[in-house]
C-alpha cells in the first residue's frame, strides 16, 4: 500500500548525554514531533529560543489522518514559514455537495470573501504537512531534533521538570525549565503525570480508505446521507494531492473493524460508490473511532499541554491539527516573554484559559456535526431527515444541514488579556478577535496585512495621508519600540509615506478601513499571534502602554 | 406576512461571529429537549411544541402555508 508517497526516514543520532557530554539542562523541551510539537519548536526558534524536540519515531504520520487545513492554520503556517508549500501542494476546493438518498439536496460554495491571502480550506495528506514542518525545523536553526528518543519518565519540580529518555543506545536524563507536551491523543506524559482528560467516546466506527484514481471527479467535497450504495449511513469523499481520494464510510458501532478492513470487503464498497468499473488502487485502509474530550487545564506547573495531548475532537470539521497549530500560535510568544523575564508566569495561565475556550468551541461544533451525521435516537433521525428533505427548497433548512462546519478560529472575547472597548466600532474586529487579512502595499513586505503582522506587539495607526502625520505623533509611535515589551508602530494609510521612515502600509483595496472600521486616528494594538488586544479612536501612548501591560499580565 | 423560510434564528443580546452558529444553537437545543425520552414521549413533546409555537405565531394564513409545506412529499 501507499504507492504515491515515500516516507522519509530521519536520522537518529546518539545523544551526547550518553557519553557524559551535552548540557543536560535546557530552557525548553518539547515532547512529540507531530504537527503541533513541530510548529511550537519552529515558532520558538524563530523567536531566537533554542529548543530540544524529542520524538519516539523517525518518520512522519503514517497512513491517512488529517486532510483538511483551514485558513487560520495556513496563516499560522505562513508565519512560521510553511504556508506556501502547503498551499502549492494542497488541493483547494470551494464547492461542497450534499446528497440525501438518491438526490443532491444542495451545494454550497465556500468561496471566501475577496481579498484574503489564504483560501478557507485546502486538502492535503498529513504526512506532507509534517514533512514540510520537519524541513523547516531543520532549516530554521536552534532546534535540537532528536528522533527515536522515547520519553519514559517525567518528574515535576518546583521550577522545572526532569525527563527520562530511552534511545536505541540506552537511556539518559534531561532537565528543562519548561516542558511542552505534544505527544498526541494517548499522551504518555499525561498518564505519567497522572492527569485526567474528560469527555466522551462516540459509539460509532468509520472506515477510511485512500484510493488512487485518475478520476474525472471535480475537486469538490461530496457528502452523502443514507445513499443507496451504503444505506442508513453516511459517506464522505475528499480529493487530496497526487490523485489520492479519501473516502470515509460510517459503519456503525456493531461493525467488526478487522473484517471491515479486509480488501475483499472494502473494494466492493468503493465499487458500489463509484458506480462503474473505473480503475482504482487502494492505498490505505483503517477503521477509527473518536472521542471529544479535553484536559481541565492545559498548564500544570512547568508542563504545558498542546494539540491532541490536551484536547481531541471528532474529525468532522477538521479541528484536530488545525486547533493544535493554533495552540502553538497562542503559547509561543507568551512562553518567550516569560523565559525572557518580560512577563510573569501567570501569562501562561492565559494560554490555558484562551485555548480551553477555543477547545470547548471546537468540541461543541464537532459534537453538533457528529450528532447531525449520526443521530442518536429515532426522533433525532426524524428531525435530521426532515431537515434534509426540506433543504432542497428552503434556505433555512439548508443552513441547518450540518455535515461538518468549517474550522474557524475562536474570537477570544472573554480573555483577560483584552482591553475592553471604550469607543464604538462597527464590524467584528473586537478585542480578542483573530485579525482579518487584507491586501496592502508596503516597501519590502508581503502584499498582505497578515504577512506584516505577527511575532511581536504591533500598533496599527490609521491616517488618510501618511505624509501629513505630525512629528509629535511620529515620535510617540516610534518610542513604543523602546518599551520593556516592545511595540512596533505601523501607519496604515490610504496614501503617502509617514515622516522619518516610520513603517507605512497602504490599504490598497480599502479593506482594512472596511474590516477594521478605521477612521483617521483609529488605533489597534495587535498581539504577536495576530489577535486584537485593544483599539481606540485616537492614539494615546499611555493607553497603549496600559493595554500592553494587560495583554502580558504585567 | 408570508411564511419566512430564510434562516431566521437569533437570541436577543447574543453576538454571533459565525453564520452557522444561531441555527446550530437552535438545533442542539431541539435535540436536547428530547434527550432520554421514549419515542412516545418524544411524539408528545413534539405535539405540544407545535401547539405552543402555532399559538405564538397566531397568523393562521402563515400556519396554513407551513402545514402545506410540511405535508408535501411525506
Ligand atoms: C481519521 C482522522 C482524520 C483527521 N482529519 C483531520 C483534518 O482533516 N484536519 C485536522 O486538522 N486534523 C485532523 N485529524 C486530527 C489530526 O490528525 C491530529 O489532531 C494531529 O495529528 C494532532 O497533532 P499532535 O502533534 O498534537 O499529535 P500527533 O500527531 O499524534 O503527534 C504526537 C507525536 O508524539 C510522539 N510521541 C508520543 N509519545 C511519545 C513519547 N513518550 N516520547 C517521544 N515522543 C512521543 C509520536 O510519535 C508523535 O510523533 C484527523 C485525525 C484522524 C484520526
Amino acid at each position: 500500500m501507499l504507492s504515491t508517497y515515500k516516507y522519509p526516514k530521519y536520522e537518529y543520532r546518539r545523544p551526547p548525554e550518553l557519553d557524559g557530554a551535552g548540557q543536560g539542562h535546557h530552557p525548553v523541551i518539547i515532547v512529540g514531533a507531530g504537527p503541533v510539537g513541530l510548529a511550537t519548536a519552529i515558532d520558538l526558534a524563530q523567536h531566537g529560543q533554542r529548543v530540544v524536540l524529542l520524538d519516539n519515531d523517525d518518520t512522519v504520520s503514517i497512513g491517512s489522518r488529517g486532510v483538511c487545513y483551514a485558513k487560520r492554520a495556513l496563516e499560522v503556517l505562513d508565519r512560521i514559514g510553511c504556508g506556501e508549500e502547503m498551499v502549492a501542494k494542497g488541493v483547494s476546493w470551494n464547492v461542497g455537495r450534499t446528497f440525501f438518498r438518491e438526490q443532491e439536496v444542495f451545494n454550497f460554495n465556500l468561496c471566501p470573501e475577496p481579498d484574503h491571502h489564504r483560501p478557507g480550506m485546502i486538502n492535503l495528506q498529513q504526512y506532507y504537512l509534517e514533512e514540510y514542518l520537519v524541513k523547516r525545523a531543520e532549516a530554521v536553526g536552534g532546534i535540537d531534533l532528536r528522533w527515536k528518543n522515547n520519553v519514559v519518565g517525567v518528574t515535576q519540580q518546583a521550577d522545572g521538570v526532569e525527563l527520562r529518555v530511552e534511545t536505541p543506545d540506552g537511556a539518559y536524563s534531561l532537565n528543562a525549565d519548561w516542558l511542552v507536551v505534544a505527544d498526541g491523543a494517548r499522551s504518555p506524559i499525561r498518564s505519567m503525570l497522572d492527569l485526567d482528560i474528560e469527555g466522551k467516546i462516540f459509539m460509532d466506527r468509520f472506515l477510511i480508505a485512500d484510493v488512487v484514481m485518475d478520476a474525472d471527479f471535480p475537486t469538490e467535497r461530496w457528502f452523502w446521507f443514507d445513499p443507496p450504495f451504503h444505506p442508513n449511513q453516511s459517506v464522505l469523499l475528499h480529493r487530496q494531492a497526487d490523485n489520492v481520494f479519501r473516502i470515509d464510510f460510517q459503519l456503525g458501532w456493531e461493525a467488526d473493524p478487522e473484517e471491515e478492513k479486509k480488501p475483499e470487503n472494502v473494494i466492493p464498497r468503493i465499487k458500489a460508490m463509484l458506480g462503474d468499473d473505473r480503475p482504482f488502487e487502494l492505498e490505505w485502509v483503517s477503521v477509527y473511532t473518536f472521542q471529544c474530550r479535553r484536559m481541565k487545564d492545559f498548564r500544570h506547573g512547568r508542563a504545558l499541554f498542546v494539540g491532541d495531548a490536551a484536547h481531541q475532537v471528532s474529525p468532522f470539521g477538521a479541528r484536530g491539527a488545525n486547533s493544535g497549530i493554533q495552540d502553538a500560535d497562542n503559547l509561543v510568544w507568551k512562553l518567550k516573554l516569560v523565559i525572557d523575564g518580560q512577563a510573569p508566569e501567570q501569562l501562561l495561565d492565559s494560554y490555558s484559559a484562551e485555548r480551553v475556550f477555543a477547545a470547548d468551541e471546537n468540541i461543541m461544533n464537532s459534537t453538533r456535526s457528529t450528532d447531525f451525521i449520526t443521530p442518536k435516537s429515532p426522533v433525532s433521525k426524524t428531525f435530521r431527515n426532515a431537515v434534509l428533505g426540506l433543504a432542497e427548497h428552503y434556505a433555512f433548512a439548508r443552513a441547518l444541514v450540518n455535515s461538518g462546519r468549517l474550522s474557524v478560529p475562536s474570537f477570544l472575547t472573554e480573555s483577560i488579556l483584552n482591553t475592553p472597548d471604550t469607543d464604538t466600532f462597527a464590524g467584528d474586529m473586537v478585542p480578542g478577535a483573530p485579525m482579518d487579512d487584507a491586501p496592502i502595499e508596503s516597501a519590502g513586505s508581503a502584499p498582505w496585512l497578515l504577512g506584516t503582522l505577527g511575532n511581536r506587539f504591533q500598533l496599527l495607526h490609521f491616517v488618510e495621508d501618511a505624509a501629513t502625520l505630525d512629528l509629535g505623533t511620529v515620535h510617540a509611535l516610534k518610542a513604543l519600540a523602546h518599551e520593556r515589551v516592545a511595540v512596533e508602530a505601523i501607519v496604515v494609510a490610504a496614501r503617502g509615506q509617514a515622516p522619518e521612515a516610520l513603517r507605512t502600509v497602504i490599504d490598497k483595496a480599502g479593506r482594512i478601513r472596511e474590516r477594521y472600521d478605521m477612521r483617521a486616528g483609529t488605533t489597534y494594538l495587535a498581539r504577536p499571534d495576530q489577535h486584537v488586544a485593544a483599539r481606540w479612536r485616537a492614539f494615546d501612548a499611555d493607553a497603549v502602554r496600559a493595554a500592553v501591560a494587560r495583554a502580558t499580565c504585567n | 406576512m408570508p411564511l419566512n423560510t430564510q434562516p431566521n434564528f437569533s437570541e436577543p443580546g447574543k453576538r454571533y461571529f459565525r453564520a452557522f452558529s444561531p441555527g446550530d444553537d437552535f438545533y442542539e437545543m431541539l435535540i436536547d429537549t428530547h434527550r432520554d425520552l421514549s419515542d412516545e414521549q418524544s411524539a408528545m413533546v413534539n405535539a405540544r411544541l407545535i401547539l405552543l409555537l402555532a399559538n405564538h405565531i397566531g397568523d393562521i394564513s402563515v400556519l396554513r402555508e407551513a402545514m402545506q409545506i410540511a405535508r408535501e412529499g411525506v
